[in-house]
C-alpha cells in the first residue's frame, strides 16, 4: 500500500508525535508497505529517506504560547506536489486540529483520509470561533483515530462522531536487551525510576519518602533516577546519609535509557494521575524490569491487573515501599513478573500496533478510492 | 491694614492658580479618557476585520485559525476589561502555560500582542500579498486591515501621549500636596507590539505599520 503520513510539527525537534510518525513509518515499511512523511524541517536539515520536507515551521502565537508551525498558501503548494507525486493509497495526517501541515492536507487532499489525535486538549472558545473553518476540512477524514481514551473524549467532543482506540506504540525490540550501567544494580539492590522529578503527578517524592523507608534497613540499598527537572524540593527532607544512594542522571540519551531500565531490581512508576497511556511503564516492561506501580486506571489495564506488575494503593509510599521490599527479597517473583510484563508488552509492539492502523486504513480505502489533488 | 490687603491678594491669586491648575489636570484626564475609548475602537476594529479575514474563505484553513484564535483572544480580552469598568487593571489574562512570558501589567497587551504577531506571521510569507491577486475581496479586506492595524497604531502613540503628560501634571509638588487628582488611579501606559513589520525588516525607517512592506 503506498501511505502518504502527515507530520504537523518539525521532524528533528523531539516530540511524541514525531517519534510516534517515525516508528510508524518504520515499521510500515518493514511490513512491506511504501511509505511517505511530509513535514515541516529545513531544507538543510538531514532526514531520512521517507521524509520529505515541507520547508521551515515559522514560531506563532496559539492557545496562549508560542508554537511552530507550518501554514500558509506556500506550505499548502508543498503538500499538493508532495500528494500528487505520491500517488497515494491512503492520506494519514496527525493532530489534524493544529494550524498546521496535516490541517492543510486535509483542505487540498480528496479520497481516504485518516487521522489520528494525540493530546487531549479542552474545547476551547478559540477554536468555537474558526468551527466552521476546521469543519469544512476536517469532515473529508474517514476514519479516526485515538492514542488514548483523553485523546479520544477530545475528539468526541469537538467533532462528535466516534474514533477507534489504537494506543502508542513501543518498539519493544529497541529496549530488550541492554547492558546495565556498570556497577548497577549492586550487591545491595536498586530501585528505578524514570521522569521529570519535580512535577507532582509522575510521585517523585512518594518514592523517595518510599526509598528512605527501605532504605533505612536494606544499607546497601540504592535508587537509581533518569530524567530532568529539579530534585531539591523532593530530597530537602531526605538524611545526607541516604541522599548519597540515591543517584540522580539527569537527562540521559535514548541508548542510556534503556540501559536504565536494565540497571534496577524494582522500576517504580509511582504517578499519582494524568498518565492516559504510560509510555515511561511500557518500556520498563518491554526492557523485562520487575515493576511497582500505582494502581491508576491506565497503569491497572497495561499491568494487566497486576499480574506483569504489582500496583500499590496511588501516592501511599508505605505501601510502595512495602511492595518494593517484597520484591526486593524473592528474586523467583521478580523472574516471574519480568517474563509476564515481557510477554504482556507484546501487544503494544509496534508491529501490532502498524497492523491495526493498516486494518484502518483498509477500511476506508475501497469505500474512497484514490488520494486525489483539489485544485485550490 | 496694608499687611491684611496683602495677604488676601496672595491668597486669592492662589486660589486662582490652584483652581486653574484643577482645572487643567481635570481636561487632560478628560482627554486621556477619550483618548483610551479612541484606542479601544480601534483595538476593537483590528480584530474585528482579522476575524472576518480567518472566516473569508481567502485563506487557507491553518492560517486562518491561527489568525481565529489570536484575534478572538483579543476580543476576549477586550471585552472582560469592558466588563471591569475599562479600569484597565484587571488581572493577568489567564494562559495555560506561561512558560517564558510574563502577563502585563495590563491582562489586555499580551493578546494584543499576540495578535500582531500572528498577522506579521501571515502577512510576512514572502509573495502572500500577490498570491491574494485577482481574487474576489481580497484587496477589500486586506486594505480594511491594513486601515485597521494603522489606526491601532496611532491611536495608541497618541494614549501613550495623554498617559505621559497626564502623569507629568500628576507628579509636580502642587497637585500631590494638594491631591488635585483626587482618588483617580495613575494612569497607565499602553504597551503593545503594533508593527506589522518585524524591526529592521522592510519598511524600516518609516513610522506607520504597513502590512505587505
Amino acid at each position: 500500500m503506498r501511505v502518504g503520513l502527515v507530520c504537523p510539527y518539525t521532524w528533528d525537534v523531539p516530540g511524541g508525535v514525531q517519534e510516534h510518525i517515525m516508528n510508524l513509518a518504520e515499521t510500515l515499511i518493514d511490513l512491506g508497505h511504501q511509505v511517505s512523511v511530509i513535514s515541516p524541517a529545513d531544507d538543510d536539515t538531514p532526514l531520512p529517506g521517507y521524509v520529505v520536507p515541507a520547508g521551515r515551521a515559522v514560531p506563532v502565537p496559539y492557545n496562549g504560547s508560542v508554537a511552530r508551525l507550518a501554514f500558509g498558501f506556500l506550505s499548502a503548494s508543498r503538500v499538493k506536489r508532495w500528494l500528487k507525486e505520491g500517488g497515494f493509497d491512503v492520506l494519514h495526517v496527525h493532530e489534524p486540529a493544529a494550524p498546521s501541515l496535516s490541517l492543510l492536507a486535509c483542505w487540498v487532499a480528496d479520497g481516504p483520509i485518516v487521522a489520528t489525535v494525540h493530546t487531549a486538549i479542552p474545547r476551547s472558545r478559540a477554536m468555537h470561533a474558526a468551527e466552521p473553518i476546521l469543519q469544512s476540512a476536517l469532515e473529508k477524514i474517514s476514519g479516526r483515530i485515538a492514542v488514548s481514551e483523553a485523546a479520544r473524549t477530545t475528539l468526541v467532543e469537538h467533532f462528535g462522531g466516534d474514533a477507534v482506540l489504537i494506543p502508542n506504540g513501543v518498539p519493544v525490540k529497541k529496549f530488550e536487551k541492554a547492558d546495565p550501567l556498570p556497577g548497577w544494580p549492586g550487591p545491595g539492590g536498586a530501585l528505578g525510576f524514570l521522569g521529570r522529578m519535580d512535577e507532582p503527578r509522575k510521585g517523585f517524592t512518594i518514592l523517595v519518602r518510599a526509598f528512605e523507608m527501605l532504605a533505612a534497613q536494606r544499607p546497601g540499598l540504592r535508587l537509581l533516577v533518569a530524567g530532568h527537572g529539579d530534585a531539591d524540593e523532593a530530597l530537602a527532607r531526605t538524611p545526607a546519609e541516604l541522599r548519597d544512594r540515591i543517584v540522580l542522571l539527569g537527562q540521559v540519551s535514548d541508548a542510556d535509557k534503556v540501559r536504565v531500565y536494565h540497571s534496577v531490581d524494582v522500576f517504580c512508576a509511582p504517578n499519582t494521575g494524568g498518565e492516559s497511556f504510560g509510555i515511561v511503564l511500557a518500556e520498563a516492561m518491554a526492557a523485562g524490569a520487575p515493576i511497582v506501580a500505582s494502581d491508576l486506571d491506565a497503569f491497572r489495564q497495561v499491568l494487566r491487573r497486576g499480574q506483569a506488575g504489582e500496583l500499590f494503593p496511588t501516592g501511599n509510599a508505605a505501601e510502595l515501599a512495602a511492595a518494593a521490599g517484597r520484591l526486593l527479597d524473592q528474586p523467583e517473583r521478580r523472574a516471574a513478573l519480568s517474563a509476564e510484563a515481557s510477554a504482556a508488552v507484546r501487544i503494544y509492539d509496534w508491529p501490532i500496533v502498524a497492523r491495526d492502523v493498516v486494518r484502518v486504513y483498509e477500511a476506508v480505502v475501497p469505500a474512497a478510492g484514490r488520494v486525489s489533488v483539489l485544485p485550490r | 491694614m496694608i499687611d491684611a490687603i496683602i495677604v488676601v491678594v496672595v491668597v486669592a491669586i492662589l486660589g486662582v492658580y490652584v483652581s486653574w491648575r484643577a482645572g487643567r489636570l481635570d481636561r487632560l484626564h478628560a482627554r486621556l479618557e477619550a483618548r483610551r475609548a479612541a484606542l479601544d475602537v480601534a483595538l476593537v476594529r483590528r480584530s474585528s476585520v482579522a476575524l472576518e479575514l480567518a472566516s473569508s474563505g481567502l485563506l487557507d484553513p491553518a492560517t486562518s485559525l491561527l489568525l481565529a484564535s489570536a484575534a478572538h483572544d483579543a476580543r476576549s480580552a477586550q471585552n472582560s476589561r469592558e466588563w471591569q469598568g475599562g479600569q484597565g487593571q484587571e488581572a493577568g489574562h489567564g494562559r495555560e502555560d506561561g512558560q517564558g512570558r510574563e502577563d502585563g501589567k495590563n491582562g489586555q497587551e499580551l493578546p494584543e500582542s499576540d495578535l500582531t504577531r500572528a498577522l506579521r506571521a501571515v502577512f510576512g510569507q514572502p509573495g502572500f500579498r500577490s498570491s491574494l491577486d485577482g481574487t474576489d475581496g481580497a484587496d477589500e479586506l486586506l486594505s480594511e486591515l491594513e486601515g485597521a492595524a494603522h489606526q491601532v497604531f496611532l491611536a495608541r502613540k497618541f494614549y501613550n501621549d495623554a498617559v505621559a503628560a497626564t502623569r507629568a501634571a500628576r507628579r509636580t509638588p502642587l497637585v500631590r500636596l494638594l491631591r488635585l487628582a483626587g482618588g483617580a488611579p495613575l494612569p497607565e501606559f499602553f504597551e503593545i507590539e503594533d508593527s506589522l513589520v518585524g524591526t529592521g525588516e522592510a519598511g524600516q525607517g518609516a513610522d506607520m505599520p504597513h502590512l505587505t512592506g
